[in-house]
């Protein structure tokens, strides 16, 4: 099944207040129910778009602002098998790993809105089936591979009792 | 090997001399929750399987970001989070203690040389006294709860030296607003930084707490000052913990020096929609303003609101426009109402929430209606963070918000100077 890139109108610092609004994240505690308000206010229905397996693609600082956990929860229960973008803000990227959502660091300007893509990340490789072009991307560090293979550092945790053995 | 303050406090809290780049497993000092973050906290803690938490004096819950509770699902995680305070025996500051970022140093739980995480993007604030505190997200939060520990990537240090004598009218947030305007909202992403100089230096600790606060709007993980005189008599008023005060070497080594000389430095304001989006107060003076808000853990202090009150003293705000004053803590609250500040708010039209975040993050108490206009002196200006994507909202000095409120429009505090 083909899987597609989705683009918002803003390109850089799209924060954690854009990808889910404090209005919701007290009142819906159901992820998937709070996956139907991710960039709700930047775009209505946006969550629609989104196929299992597709990707968000953005610019710079992705996910800044406010260190709510709801924001990569509730794309990851959005179908969205990973986020693209050129950089992310810091609490974000450890949040996001943590729940087991894949960020992938690369030069996005070769990605338009419905973009056909695959992810391997393997050899560290985003191709654009649309474009016929393969980008390069920044291999995921081992501890953020590690956590997004058990599905979340919870679970590493649970299986390690600890982080010791990853450094 | 020299070392910045970052680098110092990690390698003291990991137990090998580390720099800028490692990854490290190191032990916090002290963790906590709001209520926006805690429920998840609990969730995540539960599904660790852990019985106990690490330390029952290490860790709190502040219930502050949407209290007294606006809905009965906001009710229900406030019980979630007293059930789980009474389950371990931890502590809880329960609706109208204040905000988090005031009521956790004030009473004393983080102290100089201190590695604290709390689940919450501001948790930077206490980089004024010479902590090194940084937001995560509720899982984070909930592997310290479980271990008292987690990992960290020693981050890199940005130096900021602000030179001179701040102007009349002119204080820490026009400061702080005006180096993340000039970095952008990006310009610290993942590195540490170290505020120095001489307006730091002349700055009451209350109004550095201002600066350290915000570091994260440049994507900081932590905004560093050094321990001067001014610092320790505030942490031997306060800590219940011995300081042990961190300084960087001379020759440490920084990834950028930034210098400032803030002497001309006019009254700075964030325009809408993100807080790099700064401006001089005379290039947006006029723009209607429906609601000013003083308060949050930015600008919620006493000396924030002495600054307020002495601008309103026996005036009223401008007809129509709502003047919502909420101060950072309890003990605030009362100082304020000792000495007349919360009567001559009251007197000029305002309403004096209880001590908490307030409208700031827009769940209750001053949701602003489709085309407002607030002046806040919070944080963030976000399109929707005050509860309603159609509004806008412009970020300055408690000076300037109450200027603001007189005229019903931006105005600059620099006019009731004789007050100041």
């Amino acid at each position: 099944m083909a899987n597609y890139a989705h683009r918002l109108k803003i390109e850089n610092d799209i924060n954690t207040d854009y990808i889910i609004s404090g209005r919701y994240k007290f009142k819906i505690q159901d992820m998937k129910e709070l996956s139907k308000h991710i960039f709700e206010d930047l775009e209505e229905g946006f969550y629609k778009k989104i196929k299992p397996g597709d990707f968000l693609v953005a610019g710079d600082n992705f996910g800044c602002g406010s260190s709510r956990e709801q924001a990569p929860a509730a794309l990851k229960a959005s179908g969205l098998c990973a986020v693209i973008a050129k950089s992310y803000a810091r609490i974000f990227y450890r949040n996001a790993f943590n729940v087991g959502l894949c960020l992938v660091e690369c030069e996005t300007n070769y990605i338009d809105d419905m973009d056909e893509l695959e992810l391997d990340l393997e050899k560290n490789i985003v191709r654009n089936l649309s474009k016929g072009v393969n980008i390069e991307i920044e291999p995921i560090p081992n501890i953020m591979r590690e956590f997004l293979n058990k599905g979340g550092v919870v679970e590493y945790f649970k299986e390690h009792g600890g982080f010791e053995g990853i450094l | 090997m020299k070392q910045t303050i970052a680098e110092k406090i990690l390698s003291q809290h990991c137990g090998k001399t580390v720099r800028a780049g490692d990854i490290v497993i190191a032990d916090v000092d002290f963790c906590f929750g709001q209520d926006g973050t805690s429920g998840m906290i609990i969730d995540s803690f539960r599904k660790l399987g852990v019985e106990k938490v690490f330390a029952r004096d290490r860790f709190c819950m502040v219930i502050d970001h949407s209290a007294p509770s606006p809905n009965i699902g906001v009710s229900a995680i406030h019980d979630k989070i007293r059930g789980f305070a009474g389950e371990h025996k931890v502590k809880v500051f329960d609706v109208g203690c204040g905000v988090c970022h005031q009521v956790i140093p004030e009473a004393g739980h983080v102290t100089c040389g201190d590695l604290v995480l709390g689940a919450d993007s501001h948790t930077c604030t206490y980089g004024a006294i010479n902590v090194l505190s940084t937001g995560v997200g509720s899982t984070d939060l909930a592997i310290v709860l479980a271990s008292g520990k987690n990992w960290f990537r020693v981050p890199e240090t940005v130096k900021v030296i602000a030179n001179g004598r701040l102007p009349k009218g002119v204080y820490s947030k026009d400061v702080i607003l005006h180096i993340i305007g000039d970095t952008g909202a990006a310009g610290a992403t993942y590195q540490a930084v170290e505020f120095y100089g001489e307006v730091i230096d002349a700055l009451s600790v209350d109004a550095r707490f201002t600066i350290s606060n915000m570091a994260v709007e440049m994507g900081a993980k932590c905004g560093l000052m050094r321990a001067d005189g001014k610092t320790m008599e505030w942490v031997k008023a306060h800590s219940i913990r011995a300081p042990r005060p961190v300084e960087a070497d001379a020759d440490a080594r920084y990834a950028e020096t930034r210098e400032y000389d803030l002497s001309d430095l006019s009254p700075q304001v964030a325009r809408p929609h993100t807080v790099d989006n700064v401006c001089g107060v005379e290039e947006v003076a006029g723009t209607p303003i429906n609601e000013v808000f003083i308060g949050t853990c930015t600008n919620g202090r006493l000396e924030d609101l002495e600054i307020s009150a002495k601008i309103l003293k026996g005036r009223r705000v401008a007809p129509g426009l709502k003047l919502i004053v909420t101060p950072a803590s309890r003990r605030i609250y009362i100082d304020a109402l000792k000495k007349g500040y919360v009567e001559t708010f009251i007197n000029a039209g305002a309403s004096v929430n209880n001590p908490g975040c307030g409208p700031c993050v827009g769940t209750h108490q001053g949701v602003l209606a489709d085309g407002e206009n607030a002046f806040s002196t919070a944080n963030r200006n976000f399109k929707g963070r005050m509860g309603n994507p159609n509004a806008n909202i412009y970020l300055g000095s408690p000076a300037t918000a109450a200027a603001t409120a007189l005229e019903g429009k931006i105005a600059d505090p620099r006019e009731h100077k004789r007050r100041l």
